[in-house]
């Protein structure tokens, strides 16, 4: 009972907390502080609930379970880091960016190719692609190479349409001026549409950002060397070792959102002319 | 659209023969080992009908796909455990399920943070945090726990897909829900509109373009949900239980035909939900 008093004290002096802070001017400190005490007070009601009704460990841990069984296991956890963030997600992420950026520069200059191939591609990347997995596992065999292709394929569409989405985003005046200035084709590429593409492509990397971590942790369900992140989810849910899956996926959360926040920041720095850039409250 | 025809067909064409030829190429292997033992030499033409009839072939032709697609539709009751499209149909309810719920929750939630300061400065970063976190990797999780506590069939794999699809319905309708501008907002005041008719009358009907779009999008993220959730099942029903028992017995004909199959079935919803589109904007005005 304690602790179900507990959880609802937390919710209302967070809450209150975030009403009266978020009444304030806004800043960029304050921007950060609001959803951080959103976030702990989530955390303490999760314990305090899974303590007050007595929850089995096996259903739900507690957050400081699977604080505790993180630090204890940090080794498992950085060998499954390894084996399928560095391995598999990002050598696949940059495999698949990288050939979708230099596909779509070529279907650019082709208007035949853009008009056949963009339809297509908003189909395909429509398609619930993880579905390719089983089959590419089967191609590849069982090790990081598989997961990769997985990656490949998944970031492959979305990045395409989009970054030939953003090469005709420069208007005909400024390409225009290009051609008034004498600008050869790769000059006109260099200097005006890429830059202009930028938010685009930056839009497409974040996509396949959180898409390259699913495509690689889903195809290690369908078979993989005995590490991994998916691998040891799937056999810690089959031992009922929820603590450790959960530590699993504090470590897939952190990655993904680090590695989004890591493409944001860039974005900021590579397209702060943008509008949406410019135009911050704060 | 018929300026658009004649390249799409071109392409279509074009992958249609790399497959045919991506097929000679990964089947071959087996093809020649075949003959070796034989003790017979292949000609070409032998080699490809070869390649293109396996049992088990590293990639089906897609006419061996289609014939296996015929097969399980058509020629099969709808109730047998055969038929793809009593597997097709286990998805689909679990998807619309989850997809129903997804909605509702994104759209409440975002009508949440239009109208609460602080549930848009608290919940908002969350909301996208929460897309970081590879969700598909928890579903084997989910599925078990919830079984565990006794809710099982429909509902689990409905959660999966309902957390991917919440997502972009969240974030186009908070675009949708403030894309009137300062202009007809004010004159809202002036009519002195109370905050309720403001929201019927003009911050709805002003989101619904951007709600379409966000429902296509959640659509095919609530149909991959459904999917990924039958793989933990142990492959009861569903076109993913379908996946992975094909993927145990190298059964490659079976997964690509539910492959296909789920293609058609994502570009089947994502069209229905593009005629709604069409129609609603239409007698709005709006298109």
């Amino acid at each position: 009972m304690g602790w179900l008093v507990f959880a609802f004290g937390i919710w209302v002096a967070g809450w209150g907390m975030n009403v009266v802070l978020s009444r304030r001017a806004p800043t960029r400190l304050l921007s950060l502080i609001i959803p951080v005490i959103f976030g702990l007070t989530l955390i303490l009601i999760w314990e305090g609930i899974v303590r007050g009704f007595e929850v089995s460990p096996i259903l739900l841990p507690t957050p400081s379970d699977i604080a505790i069984k993180f630090a204890a296991s940090t080794s498992i956890l950085w060998q499954d880091f390894v084996q399928t963030v560095i391995k598999g997600a990002l050598s696949g992420f940059i495999i698949g960016c990288g050939s979708a950026f230099l596909l779509a520069i070529v279907i650019d200059r082709y208007p035949f190719l853009q008009r056949g191939l963009l339809p297509v591609g908003n189909f395909v990347a429509a398609l619930p692609i993880v579905g390719m997995a089983p089959i590419l596992v089967m191609w590849f065999g069982f090790d990081w190479q598989s997961k990769a292709a997985v990656v490949v394929v998944m970031v492959f569409f979305p990045m395409l349409v989009n970054t030939v989405q953003g090469l005709q985003a420069s208007d005909s005046m400024q390409r225009d001026l290009m051609q008034t200035y004498a600008a050869s084709y790769w000059s006109t590429l260099l200097k005006l549409r890429l830059p202009a593409a930028m938010p685009f492509v930056f839009n497409g990397l974040k996509i396949a950002s959180t898409l390259a971590l699913i495509g690689a942790i889903v195809a290690e369900f369908f078979g993989s060397p005995t590490r991994g992140m998916g691998f040891r989810i799937s056999t810690s849910v089959g031992q009922l070792a929820l603590d450790l899956v959960w530590a699993e996926i504090v470590v897939a959360a952190v990655v993904g959102s680090a590695f989004y926040g890591g493409l944001a920041l860039l974005e900021r720095a590579v397209t702060f002319w943008h509008p949406s850039q410019r135009s911050r409250v704060n | 659209m018929k300026q658009a025809f004649f390249p799409v067909l071109t392409v279509v064409t074009a992958l249609f023969v790399l497959w045919y030829g991506a097929a000679v190429w990964l089947n071959s292997d087996w093809a020649y080992d075949k003959a070796k033992r034989a003790n017979v030499e292949l000609s070409f033409s032998e080699l490809v009908s070869d390649t293109w009839s396996q049992d088990k072939p590293k990639l089906p032709a897609p006419h061996q796909v289609a014939v296996e697609i015929w097969k399980t539709t058509a020629l099969k009751k709808i109730t047998s455990k055969r038929s793809l499209i009593y597997h097709a149909w286990v998805t689909l309810s679990a998807t619309l399920l989850g997809f129903a719920f997804g909605t509702i929750l994104g759209t409440s939630l975002a009508v949440g943070i239009v109208y609460n300061r602080t549930m848009d400065m608290s919940v908002m970063p969350w909301v996208i945090t929460s897309q970081t976190v590879p969700i598909l990797a928890v579903a084997p999780m989910i599925i078990v726990v919830l079984n565990a506590v006794g809710i099982s069939g429909l509902l689990p794999k409905a959660m999966i897909s309902m957390y991917l699809s919440f997502f972009p319905v969240v974030v186009g309708m908070v675009k949708g829900l403030r894309s009137p501008d300062a202009m007809q907002l004010d004159q809202m005041r002036t009519w002195h509109a109370s905050a309720s008719q403001t929201f019927w009358r003009l911050r709805l009907p002003a989101s619904m373009p951007y709600f379409f779009t966000s429902l296509k999008i959640a659509m095919a993220a609530s149909l991959v949900g459904a999917i990924v959730g039958e793989l933990p099942t142990g492959a009861v029903a569903g076109l993913g239980a379908r996946l992975l028992a094909g993927s145990y017995y190298g059964q490659t004909i079976q997964i690509w035909s539910a492959l296909i199959l789920a293609a058609i079935l994502a570009a089947s919803l994502v069209g229905i939900i593009g005629v709604l589109q069409r129609v609603t904007l239409k007698r709005m005005g709006m298109a």
